[in-house]
């Protein structure tokens, strides 16, 4: 559905995108991630048509966005970073604006909607889009992408600025957009792509470092199979007792965390699941399981490891809220 | 095209804009009207006409100041140009707004033309190349507005833009009568005013003495040529500021 060969974007000396090639495959919904001006933004501007090329080339349903523009565009939705809302006019003036403005051919008004009725709009219909609130505009943001119902979608990080239960409901809408459209969707938020795209792209530094599913990526990156357990009881004997168990082969005690209990770093050797044998012998002593992890990479840790130390701080505290239990499993590294 | 020139349209009143333009207008216009034909005790509003000349170099640029300044600051042409339409019919949906918008102002001397007419028949011809002619001249000036209003992100430059740029053609005229009364002065000017030639050139491009048929009712093809391709090399300028957009 999307061609991208050899894209490549200068500013001046800079590159902001350096030979990048993907496809993305009719009817899949693919993250883009990247921290800021990792060049995931200008990507998106140039598959739309907004800036062009300095070389290579972008096909949207078989069509060059530079060489056939308007066949191009037809096929093709996008929501900038801000959506571009006219301030001064109502939701219906607007929408019925972009519909005009694409030159649609669905029924007018059944089509506007039931798009409002999808992107739950209904009730603020009339009125004037200045007055609307952040999440209201980004939806309505939204609801202009889905006009003309084009193949593809570009959502660029539709989700900054919304409340949690705002972020949820759009992100359910776009998994639910995702069975009937292709989308390509960028944020900073890797929760946010874990949750909801089934392949993603990593771009850092205008170079793509990964492309592949969620958990492919986890999985061929993680070199060893380690559990994180926070385990109450007396720390030596527990220790020994893990240490014990077939096929582990380093125990490493990571500190008291809480109030009577230690965190314990275990690793086995290739696939050897130790979870069953690790409950039955510590039920045996009475010395229960507080937290069991798996401690598989998560895509912060992908992400870091990719995108090494250039890193924007945004993505560093938003990785230390999510993930306060990886902690001790970093600093033993 | 039809879209953005609706949009574009409307927009002038669901913002206070488009009547406090209307309301300048007509209050200087008035008074025009007052000094040219009421206190000046005449039938012909050529000289009103002439003097309005000035007066939109004011008023349109407050007509277009926002036309691409303002999707630019909020990023709304990030809509426009990713939408299946080519950048010249989004260029000429906004100035035909923009000159719709300009056309109503015309209402006036067709009122200030009835009111003269209560008393005696005013000349029909006249009256006619002087709409006919302010309507070519506000198209060239709509579109030098719209082309200023292209190059940045700011109202108020793009309206002082305009006004200066369009005050530019206008004031080339001077620049004969200042040209030629400092080349007795100067030894060195007076090689090139002396020069037929040169005046000619900027006779060319000066907008009154290009007005002058119009006022007098005399349709000249070479002056509604001028002020039409102005406006045409204004429009394609501002559809290439697009284009350039997409490749900076």
């Amino acid at each position: 559905m999307i061609e991208v060969s050899h894209l490549t974007k200068r500013y001046g000396d800079k590159f902001a995108v350096n030979d990048i090639s993907f496809n993305v495959n009719e009817g899949e919904i693919v993250g883009f991630l990247g921290p800021n001006g990792a060049g995931k933004s200008t990507t998106m501007n140039i598959i739309a048509g907004y800036l062009s090329s300095n070389d290579g080339n972008v096909k949207v349903a078989g069509f060059d966005v530079l060489e056939n523009p308007i066949e191009a565009k037809k096929h093709l939705g996008y929501l900038p970073e801000q959506p571009p809302l006219y301030l001064d006019m109502t939701v219906k003036e607007y929408l019925n604006f972009i519909y005009d403005l694409k030159g649609t051919k669905l029924k007018k008004k059944p089509h506007i909607d039931e798009i409002c009725e999808l992107i739950k709009i209904t009730d603020v219909y009339e009125r004037v889009i200045k007055n609307l609130s952040k999440g209201y505009r980004q939806r309505v943001g939204l609801a202009q992408v889905l006009i003309g119902n084009p193949e593809v979608l570009i959502l660029d990080e539709p989700t900054v600025g919304l409340d949690p239960k705002q972020i949820i409901e759009i992100r359910s809408l776009i998994k639910h957009l995702g069975k009937k459209h292709t989308v390509i969707l960028s944020s900073h938020i890797l929760p946010e792509i874990q949750s909801i795209c089934e392949r993603i792209i990593i771009i850092n530094d205008g170079h793509i470092v990964a492309d592949d599913t969620a958990l492919k990526l986890s999985n061929s990156l993680s070199e060893d199979h380690r559990i994180i357990a926070r385990i109450a009881g007396p720390v030596d004997a527990v220790y020994h007792n893990i240490a014990d168990i077939k096929g582990v082969h380093t125990v490493t005690n990571l500190g008291v965390k809480e109030e009577g209990t230690a965190d314990f770093s275990i690793e086995t050797t290739n696939n050897v699941d130790i979870r069953k044998q690790l409950f039955n012998i510590l039920a045996d002593k009475k010395w229960p399981i507080m937290s069991l992890e798996t401690g598989a990479m998560t895509l912060e840790d992908i992400f870091l490891k990719l995108t090494n130390n250039d890193i924007s701080p945004e993505i560093l505290s938003h990785t230390e809220l999510n993930n306060t239990e990886k902690q001790p499993q970093k600093e033993s590294e | 095209m039809s879209a953005i020139f609706k949009r574009e349209f409307k927009a002038y009143f669901t913002s206070p804009i488009g009547f406090v333009i209307i309301s300048l207008f007509s209050l200087i216009s008035i008074f025009l009207f007052f000094a040219n034909n009421l206190a000046g005790n005449t039938m012909d509003l050529s000289g009103y006409f002439t003097s309005v000349i000035i007066l939109y170099a004011i008023i349109v640029p407050l007509i277009t100041m926002k036309l691409m300044s303002e999707e630019k600051r909020q990023k709304t042409d990030q809509c426009l140009l990713t939408s299946p339409i080519s950048l010249t019919k989004i260029v000429l949906g906004k100035f035909l707004s923009a000159f719709a918008f300009f056309s109503i102002t015309l209402s006036f001397p067709i009122i200030f033309a009835l009111i003269l007419n209560a008393y005696q028949p005013i000349e029909l011809w006249v009256f006619i190349g002087n709409i006919v002619g302010m309507l070519l001249l506000g198209s060239a000036y709509v579109a030098i507005g719209l082309f200023i209003s292209s190059l940045t992100e700011n109202q108020a430059v793009a309206a002082v833009g305009s006004l200066v740029t369009i005050l530019l053609f206008i004031a080339t005229q001077l620049l004969t009568y200042l040209v030629s009364g400092l080349y007795t002065k100067i030894p060195g000017l007076s090689l090139l005013t002396s020069n037929e030639n040169v005046n000619t050139v900027i006779n060319y491009v000066a907008v009154i003495p290009r007005y002058s048929n119009f006022a007098i009712g005399i349709f000249n093809l070479a002056d509604a040529l001028y002020f039409f391709s102005i406006a045409a090399v204004f429009i394609f300028l501002t559809v290439r500021v697009l284009e350039k957009r997409r490749w900076s």
